[in-house]
């Protein structure tokens, strides 16, 4: 008799397509900036300051999501600002995946040694608060992009380590690794070539919502001014500045809010969807 | 005799309008014990999980009606269909490990049933659930009442559950393979211990099993599945005996037995199976008419 | 002979019962087992849950390190060898596991998960082989493009015979093998099982709980009771006049499918 699982067809993931399109069209916006905002970001006008997005009385034309106390374009610095956010996303995301998944792997699967040194030092790391480990850091870096993922990395390839030692202990207990073991094969090509390939959505999961985390942490710092310089636009810069006048002009603070929303709420998203697809019992 | 189940009919499908269970009747008596035999994916334990109400999700009931002790609960309204079930079935489960909370005492986790189903007092109820681990053989039940159920083994546990499902003094209880997961020296005692408590008790009891073996041993009357639709119904000894149809006679001769020297087993033959298959088309083209 | 066992022993730790500091105490598995295993015998070891008789198997292949004792494969002394050490001998002998489900790698094929043993040992072409594998099992050659989950449990457990058979190894275990099959499928894999000892000339060491199956296919059995052998023979005599009193309470405790049986 067939396995019931095989015969089940799961319908196309609208979460997938929804979240997988907006961050598109985010990686789309920062990487022809220049040609698409319509502004220059950095443009200051005062005789422009605060004003309101097209749809209200008193718009100007060609500002569409109007502008901040400074007279800049909020569109403008919101897609400038994509690029901040997805080269901090993707970098510090990629980099947290590989160093806490490989030692996550390591500790796992060959056990004893290993794990002791890896998870003690996992269990070590995790005792500091992360957010003031990260300023500090960044204290004595100083602010900057690199100083920004090289905090998160710091801060959260641990959760990596942990999740992928579990998920390759419980996978090593399948026969599938023993049998390996029989046919005469070497740790480490079981574990790259069984163990590695079983782990991967939840590697991909992960990765997914560390980049959604990575935006975050970018906006925090930027919010506490910690981030790369002040003038060039970061969407938590942007929130940060927004909230001193949010009485007086409700999108500067809004426009930049919601994005960052839609965009982490995607990473996270994209990641279950994901997980689902690379999952050869469930596609 | 009463018929404390009374199975009629009854088609459950997957969503989508795949049977999962075609047209299946049954009757289980007081004091006597139902077998319900076939292999994974035959749908046996659906029955059981359609009595009580424990279907997957996908599943529906579409036709058919369930009688138990004389309302069909098919048409009452889900609360009084479940205070009907609470009332008067109960369930011996697979699996020994899941089935009790891991967290909890043994004493509470037999108790629970009897506050919450019969509206006992505490006092009452451990007396009852201390009366009955010692009908099920526990030795020193007062210790057992306070231990967490890691403490105990299989045997012991599956003992407990029986316990439990004895408690409320069901009319009928539906034993879902409940000696599957033991060793063959503890799953003789567990069966004797069903068969002595169905007996003393007059239960009706229907008996989810894969192992015809075991179907000899404890049941009166038993039904053959397969792919959801009952191909005999006889009488224990008779089946045994001269088994009707011939799904029926090959599982008989590939079940391997030590006591047979030749050792020769005949596995189900493909013309068998097509045969059987094929009933299960017209079946279904009736059906759909 | 293709396995002489002299004494082996083989304890775990009991990591529930580590104290604080130091080593946590050792749960004696396996207490001192000696026998011989005759090139081309079918031999079925028997005894029921916590007997040890998963952990000689997985001794056996060196799965595990023995704590004491020391097992002789084919004349070579593997007690203590090395992962490294151990890889020529590997290959002769592979193991087929319990639940064909966790021991095929859901995320390959058919085809890859037959060919791997025969890629890491450097055999050549792998396509005929794996085909040849298949053929042998009963299986048509389009399985290879399948994933283990697509296949039904008597399939499964078909891809890992082939597997094992795949290296043409002296020496297969088998462990609890048709345990979770229903009786028709049991019957055809134990079937197969059968004759492929025959044409290929393997030893065979068949680990079960039930001594039914062990009848129809060994021709030695082992008796494991709590770590320690109770009884080993020929199977006819075995069956025939058992002398354990262990052995004698497995047997009646069987159910047989017959009303007529004595079973009190």
């Amino acid at each position: 008799m067939q396995d019931e699982r095989g015969a089940l067809k799961r319908p196309l993931g609208l979460r997938l397509w929804l979240s997988g399109s907006w961050l598109t069209l985010l990686f789309f916006a920062a990487l022809f900036a220049p040609l698409i905002a319509p502004k220059d970001p950095l443009m200051q006008d005062l005789f422009l300051g605060r004003m309101p997005p097209f749809w209200e009385s008193g718009a100007e034309p060609g500002f569409w999501l109007g502008t901040d106390s400074l007279g800049r374009d909020v569109l403008s610095r919101i897609v400038y600002g994509a690029r901040l956010t997805l080269i901090v996303a993707f970098v510090a995301g990629v980099l947290t995946c590989i160093i806490g998944a490989t030692l996550g792997l390591i500790a796992g699967y060959y056990r004893g040694w290993a794990d002791r040194i890896i998870s003690r030092f996992v269990d070590i790391w995790m005792a500091f608060p992360p957010i003031l480990f990260a300023i500090l850091l960044i204290a004595v870096l100083g602010p900057g992009l690199f100083s920004i993922i090289i905090a998160i990395i710091i801060i959260d390839w641990t959760r990596f380590a942990r999740v992928i030692r579990a998920e390759a202990m419980s996978q090593g207990a399948m026969d599938y690794v023993a049998s390996a073991q029989v046919a005469g094969r070497t740790k480490l090509d079981t574990m790259l070539s069984e163990i590695l390939p079983n782990v991967l959505p939840t590697i991909i999961a992960l990765l997914t919502l560390e980049m959604g985390i990575g935006v975050i942490v970018e906006a925090i710092l930027s919010f506490v001014n910690l981030s790369i310089s002040t003038d060039s636009p970061t969407w938590g810069g942007m929130i940060s500045e927004g909230r001193t006048s949010i009485h007086q002009a409700w999108w500067v603070l809004v426009f930049p809010l919601i994005t960052l929303f839609l965009t982490v709420l995607s990473f996270s998203q994209l990641g279950e969807g994901l997980k689902d697809r690379f999952d050869p019992v469930l596609r | 005799m009463t018929a404390y189940l009374s199975i009629r009919n009854l088609t459950v499908t997957l969503t989508g309008g795949t049977p999962i269970l075609r047209n299946v009747s049954l009757d289980v008596v007081a004091g006597q014990v139902h077998g319900l035999v076939g292999e994974s994916g035959a749908g046996k334990s659906m029955i059981g999980k359609a009595v009580l109400g424990t279907l997957p999700r996908a599943l529906t009931i579409s036709t058919g009606e369930i009688w138990l002790d004389g309302v069909n609960i098919l048409t009452l309204k889900p609360s009084q269909r479940r205070q009907r079930i609470g009332a008067i079935a109960a369930l011996i489960p697979q699996d020994p490990l899941t089935a009790l909370n891991p967290s909890k005492r043994i004493g509470p986790q037999i108790t629970r049933r009897l506050v919450d189903i019969l509206g006992w007092s505490k006092q009452v109820a451990t007396a009852r659930a201390l009366e009955l681990l010692a009908e099920v053989q526990i030795p020193d039940p007062v210790r057992v009442m306070r231990t967490y159920p890691h403490e105990l083994s299989g045997g012991m546990r599956q003992r407990i559950l029986i316990a439990s499902a004895f408690a409320a003094e069901p009319k009928l209880i539906i034993a879902d393979e409940p000696t599957t997961a033991l060793d063959v020296t503890v799953q003789k005692q567990i069966l004797r211990l069903i068969s002595d408590m169905q007996t003393r008790h007059s239960t009706a009891l229907l008996f989810v099993t894969h192992d015809l073996g075991v179907v000899s041993k404890v049941c009166d009357t038993l039904s053959v599945l397969y792919a959801g639709k009952v191909v005999e119904d006889a009488r224990m000894h008779r089946f045994f005996m001269r088994p009707i149809h011939p799904y029926s006679a090959a599982l008989l001769a590939a079940t391997p037995t030590y006591t047979d020297p030749t050792g020769s087993l005949t596995p189900v033959s493909p013309k068998v199976i097509k045969a059987v298959e094929q009933e299960i088309q017209e079946h279904d083209m009736r059906a759909r008419q | 002979m293709m396995y002489r066992i002299n004494n082996l022993q083989l304890s775990l730790p009991d990591m529930t019962r580590k104290p604080l500091l130091g080593a946590a105490p050792r749960i004696e598995i396996l207490k001192g087992l000696t026998f011989d295993l005759p090139k081309g015998e079918v031999l079925g070891i028997v005894g029921g849950s916590g007997s040890g008789k998963s952990t000689l198997g997985r001794a056996m292949l060196r799965l595990l390190e023995p704590t004491g004792g020391n097992i002789e494969f084919d004349g070579t002394d593997i007690t203590h060898l090395s992962e490294n050490q151990l890889r020529p001998t590997r290959k002769k002998f592979q193991m087929i596991f319990q639940d064909p489900m966790s021991s095929l790698n859901p995320r390959r094929r058919v085809g890859g998960i037959i060919a791997c043993p025969l890629r890491v040992n450097g055999m050549d072409n792998l396509g005929t082989r794996v085909t040849e594998a298949l053929e042998m099992v009963g299986l048509p050659n389009h399985f290879g493009n399948r994933y283990p989950h697509e296949l039904s449990g008597g399939q499964r457990q078909r891809v890992g015979i082939a597997r094992a058979i795949a290296l043409r190894p002296d020496f297969i275990l088998a462990d609890e093998i048709v345990s979770g099959l229903d009786v028709s499928s049991q019957a055809q894999v134990l079937n197969l099982l059968e004759n492929l000892v025959k044409e290929l000339g393997l030893t065979l060491a068949f680990i079960s709980h039930d001594l039914s199956v062990i009848r129809r296919l060994c021709t030695r059995v082992l008796v494991l009771h709590q770590g320690v052998i109770v009884e080993e023979g020929p199977t006819e005599a075995l069956f025939a006049s058992p002398r354990a009193a262990y052995t004698r309470q497995l047997l009646n405790a069987i159910p047989l499918p017959n009303p007529h049986q004595r079973w009190a």
